[in-house]
């Protein structure tokens, strides 16, 4: 109380409201400058995963869940919807190719986010893709590269639901081989997939 | 960027002692979270490094432009705004521009806001010295957080991984070395690092007493 040049509050609020004022016209310009790239960023790397898990796929446009009906996603391209949200893939003859549909459930450690394409005709995951993992380096982490890993996902059936099973045990179209010395991310990836698929392909008709 | 270098010996001096003599990471130890969670490859610890940098020149410069006309009990908030404006301008660009990295650094761009290298060069430097000095001080804090990621992430990737920036170095037989591109690695590189440096200081300076000694007895 006794400091002869404690500044008054007009000169605080005047400060902290000019830093603001400087700070929010810097972001605007930046963001304004920055937001079609990341965009476009987005979009390119969503149509790369679909691409990833549908094989024939040319291109495919993103249809939301609304009220218990499938429709044509109206947002722009890279802004995420609230509802949930399936990708129809169509080849380039126009035909349908299948759907891709992003998921994710808690790993070893910390959340997978993974992304699979679904044939509704056959109704049978026809790829698999993880697409963000903090798996354990060298063991936890081969279910992003490892090559009989992710063929288990070239044609795998949901009926009732798959069966993780011990490294070359799998003789059944829904059973996956899980990988030797990281079996609680091949299990957890095959968790996330089946609450995924219970509750998408109900919702999926066959002719897209 | 170019003025510190046309500037009088000082500023130039300010931008060197960042390099090694005042280095945040080996002298000051400071700033170590990053340090330790994004050095598992190099080209992290560059990204990382050009990314602060250019958040620590900037914001050096507009608290040192600012420093006479921020009140002395709101200047924490002050240069917190306009620190956390610039890490959201490095943020936004590496979205657009470098996307990849973008997506290996995750939140820790986001986290360059709490980075203290950055808070305390504000308030021990540029809250005390004109724009230039101040430009210089940041770049030469970042240049030398910089040369130490990439000090610590090389043998990371090199012994973790058996790439350097990602060309692989020692063909199919190589077992990476896992444990060094895990928390662990970050926290054994460091501190074989600093106990190298802390013995090559203290050699060279019982070298500068043993010949030194001799002439103050002549005297």
């Amino acid at each position: 109380m006794s400091t002869p040049k404690e500044p008054g509050s007009f000169a605080i609020i005047g400060t902290l409201a000019l830093a603001g004022l400087l700070s929010g016209l810097i972001l605007v310009v930046v963001f304004l400058a920055t937001q079609p790239n990341i965009l476009a960023n987005k979009a390119r790397a969503l149509e790369a995963a679909v691409r990833l898990v549908v094989p024939n796929a040319a291109s495919a446009q993103p249809y939301e869940f609304v009220g218990g009906k499938l429709q044509p996603y109206k947002g722009a391209a890279g802004v995420p919807s609230t509802n949930p949200i399936a990708y129809a893939a169509v080849n380039s003859q126009g035909q349908p190719a299948g759907y891709a549909i992003s998921a994710e459930g808690p790993g070893f450690s910390d959340t997978i986010k993974l992304i699979y394409g679904y044939d509704a005709k056959t109704g049978r995951i026809i790829g698999m893709k993880v697409l963000e993992s903090r798996e354990t380096p060298g063991l936890g982490d081969k279910i992003l590269s490892d090559a009989k890993f992710l063929s288990n996902f070239n044609a795998l059936s949901v009926r009732p639901s798959i069966v993780p099973v011990k490294s070359g045990a799998k003789t059944l179209p829904n059973q996956v081989d899980c990988i030797t010395g990281a079996t609680i991310s091949s299990k957890a990836v095959v968790k996330i997939l089946n609450s995924s698929t219970q509750q998408w392909f109900p919702r999926l008709p066959a002719g897209n | 960027m170019a003025s510190p270098i046309k500037a009088p010996p000082t500023s130039l001096q300010e931008l060197i002692k960042g390099l090694w003599r005042e280095n945040p990471i080996f002298v000051i130890v400071i700033g170590l979270c990053p340090t330790m969670a994004i050095t598992t490859t190099v080209i992290n610890g560059l990204v990382m490094g050009a990314a602060t940098t250019f958040v620590l020149a900037a914001s050096s410069a507009m608290i040192s432009g600012l420093r006479k006309a921020i009140p002395g009990p709101v200047r924490i908030s002050v240069y917190v705004v306009i620190i956390a404006t610039f890490v959201s301008v490095a943020d936004w660009s590496l979205a657009a521009w470098l996307p990849e990295a973008h997506k290996q650094l995750g939140a820790f761009i986001a986290l360059i806001v709490v980075n203290c290298i950055i808070l305390g060069r504000a308030e021990a430097f540029a809250a005390k010295n004109p724009v230039v000095p101040s430009i210089a001080d940041g770049i030469g804090m970042g240049l030398g957080f910089t040369l130490v990621l990439v000090m610590i992430s090389a043998p990371r990737e090199v012994l973790g991984a058996g790439t350097f920036l990602g060309i692989p170095l020692f063909g199919k037989s190589f077992e990476p070395w896992v444990i060094m591109v895990m928390p662990p690695g970050g926290f054994l590189t460091l501190a074989a690092e600093l106990s190298l440096l802390a013995w090559w200081k203290d050699r060279s300076e019982k070298k500068k007493a043993a010949l030194s000694a001799p002439l103050q007895e002549a005297v």
